[in-house]
């Protein structure tokens, strides 16, 4: 389940810097050393754009015409299960791997065919990719000599960086002698203390444990908003998308499934992969029976008519669908309630409740044998009904979306990733 | 003596208490393979230590040649060790004809060992081949491989001597260099490549930078296995070297006569300095590690 807390806390992060999101083309140094008291320059321009770029190995499609937008100083996920093209993507940023077809722009400019040393792009890899037989300092310091900076000034900014990164004082240790959330945090530096206009990160916090996972998401959030730099970042973990991203894409066999903020794409999943893959969804089988003032009815394949606000059907002319409501959106009431105006009304049994501290979560089997999970917050005062109990599962219809049904199955293996 | 030391390690207090049994039968099996490792060192290293012994043996008669029974101590071939002019210029030849090979073949080695493990057909055209003629190289009798060289010079009416000795010397050591550094290569993280571009150095600043430091170990125990070679070579450099004698190949033209003492002066010498090596690279990999 996402940390709404978390994310709470991170967009007030955001909204006290919108003015970090100014695009420089110079590279300036004051970009870092006084990044807050920089002037607002929020440019709409994109910073980097997929124009439908196609990634094919030999006759797999990695990437299958990919379009896609990312906006100057904007912290953007890529979000999949392993194999989905996120990675591949990443790299044909990075100049790693060169597109099939299409092209990729960055600032406005064509960068498809340059090799990754001629693009103003700098990585965080998945292992880290620290040079061994250097130590931290000529590590971070490798980029800067190759673009000829003068060594008092590398010295000057390797510093700066290693105290930004937190590691004062670690510059001649070796890579081995490092933890690996230390590892993380010089590869972060090396790439950072280069200036890029764009920072791209894959996977970097796979390798760490949870909570020192959660401590970087905090310190990489903090970063980003203090460089003003754009990151890119290739994850299979939703909980770190939503938590972080100021916008994300949810990406699946080569293609996006869903884009845009994690609410707006956790509210209102546009397909049934992403109602899956991105939180838990209650999704049941259904046609539209009648469309009218901008409220759309299903009739699902159980007999129940429920009700979605018209914006949220993605196409009116699907006849089958699946409509869906997220778990914590659903109230449980007491057996006998009647449908509150606005709202849609299920019928069922309480099969499981399980207690998990900060709330009780319910499966409930709905008359038609549909089972439904419910989330409810432990607050105290609510309906807290037990297993075998009969109750009545209601919601508002704003919190009701529909999706066009997978065709298959989607398996588990997938959403899980690894 | 280590190896003596490290075999009790095995024992257990604990399960030796209950059981008497097995103990014993465990005392008498730990002198099993100290003994053996003991008499396998000294199977290797007797040869080695009679020319050593030996090139501290006097010698008596008119003629300076070696004789196997023991004559009393000198060090007095250590002194004159360059009083044999035919031996000392073998010497030094050999050097040579070992310091050249060996460049040449490490950096030829090198990088055909880079090119196999990077790259992959279609790009790669033949690679199968290239591995093919390298295994040929290593497996091949050295006889073949001189005397086909020597016709192949003869056809090509190339005088014999030392651009002919340095051709087939880096020729047989390209394929030991290249299994060696490959050995090395493959372990290679690719990405530590893919960060040095994207940190903005070039291919060839990539090699320098990053490739090369990383596979050095290998280099420079491929090097040292070129230079092992390129030395004692007798086979090949008798058949190549027509006029130029290399060391080897004096020395078994003296055994006709009798060998001066001096030719165990430099076999210990070369002895020496390979233990030298042998002894510093040991300390070189622990410190690594």
């Amino acid at each position: 389940m996402p940390d709404w807390g978390l994310e709470e806390h991170w967009q007030s992060d955001c909204n006290r810097l919108p003015s970090m999101s100014g695009r420089s083309e110079t590279r300036s140094e004051s970009r870092f050393g006084h990044a807050r008291g920089s002037k607002a320059n929020s440019s709409e321009s994109a910073d980097v754009r997929f124009e439908h770029i196609t990634k094919r190995f030999g006759d797999a499609y990695a990437v299958a015409d990919l379009n896609l937008e990312v906006h100057a100083g904007e912290f953007f996920s890529l979000l999949g299960p392993s194999g989905c093209g996120k990675t591949t993507s990443l790299r044909m940023l990075g100049g790693f791997e060169e597109p099939t077809e299409g092209r990729v722009l960055i600032g406005g400019e064509d960068v498809t065919d340059l090799p990754p040393y001629r693009r103003d792009v700098n990585t965080v890899f998945q292992t880290y990719a620290l040079f061994p037989h250097l130590d931290v300092y000529q590590n971070v310091a490798f980029g800067l000599r190759r673009q000829g900076v003068d060594k008092s000034e590398i010295k000057r900014r390797v510093g700066e960086m290693l105290e930004m990164v937190d590691l004062p004082g670690f510059d001649r240790r070796q890579p081995a002698q490092l933890s690996g959330g230390q590892q993380q945090r010089v590869a972060l530096a090396r790439a950072l203390v280069n200036q890029p206009k764009l920072l791209l990160l894959d996977e970097p916090m796979s390798a760490l444990d949870a909570k020192l996972r959660r401590q970087m998401q905090v310190e990489l959030k903090r970063i980003q908003s203090q460089v003003g730099i754009t990151f890119i970042y290739v994850t299979h973990d939703q909980e770190e998308a939503m938590t972080m991203s100021d916008r994300l894409a949810v990406m699946w066999h080569g293609k996006i499934e869903g884009m845009g903020t994690p609410k707006d794409v956790y509210d209102n999943p546009t397909s049934e992969f992403v109602a899956t893959f991105l939180g838990a969804s209650n999704l049941l089988g259904g046609k539209i029976v009648r469309s009218e003032d901008n409220r759309t009815t299903v009739l699902t394949d159980s007999g129940v008519e429920i009700t979605v606000p018209s914006e949220r059907v993605p196409d009116l002319s699907m006849t089958s669908v699946k409509v869906g409501v997220r778990p914590e959106k659903i109230d449980l009431v007491p057996e006998g309630s009647e449908r509150a105006p606005g709202h849609n009304i299920l019928r069922g049994r309480v099969r499981v409740s399980t207690f998990t501290g900060v709330g009780n979560q319910y499966i409930v089997e709905t008359e038609s044998g549909v089972e439904v999970t419910v989330y409810a917050q432990n607050i105290g005062t609510q309906f807290a009904p037990r297993s075998g109990d009969n109750v009545v599962l209601t919601w508002p219809e704003e919190h009701t979306f529909t999706v066009r049904p997978l065709v298959g199955n989607i398996e588990i293996n997938e959403l899980e990733g690894d | 003596m280590s190896i003596a030391d490290a075999a009790p390690i095995e024992v257990q207090p604990g399960a030796v208490d209950r059981s008497p049994t097995p103990r014993r039968r465990r005392h008498a099996g730990r002198f099993i393979l100290p003994t053996y490792s003991w008499l396998v060192i000294a199977y290797l290293v007797f040869p080695i230590a009679m020319m050593i012994l030996y090139s501290f043996n006097k010698v008596v008669g008119g003629m300076q040649l070696v004789s196997f029974t023991w004559l009393g101590f000198t060090t007095q071939w250590y002194h004159q060790w360059s009083s044999v002019p035919g031996l000392t210029s073998a010497f030094w030849l050999s050097i040579r004809l070992a310091v050249v090979s060996t460049v040449l073949a490490t950096i030829i080695g090198t990088l055909l060992a880079v090119a196999l493990v990077r790259y992959h057909p279609p790009r790669f055209r033949g690679k199968t081949a290239i591995e093919q003629v390298l295994f040929l190289n290593i497996a091949a009798p050295e006889i073949v491989m001189g005397s086909s060289l020597l016709g192949l010079f003869v056809m090509l009416n190339i005088n014999r001597g030392f651009l002919t000795l340095v051709l087939a010397h880096v020729m047989f050591c390209i394929a030991y260099v290249t299994v060696t550094v490959r050995a090395r290569m493959s372990g290679f993280d690719r990405a530590l490549e893919e960060a040095a571009y994207d940190l903005g150095a070039r291919p060839l600043v990539t090699f320098t930078r990053v490739t090369l430091p990383l596979i050095m170990p290998g280099v420079l125990a491929g090097a040292l296995m070129a230079f092992a070679l390129s030395i004692d070579d007798f086979v090949t450099s008798y058949f190549v070297g027509g006029s130029s004698i290399p060391f080897p190949v004096w020395v078994y033209g003296a055994t006709r006569v009798g060998i001066p003492p001096q030719v165990f002066v430099f076999g210990t010498g070369i002895f020496a300095v390979g233990i030298f090596f042998a002894v510093l690279s040991i300390f070189v990999a622990k410190k690594k590690v």
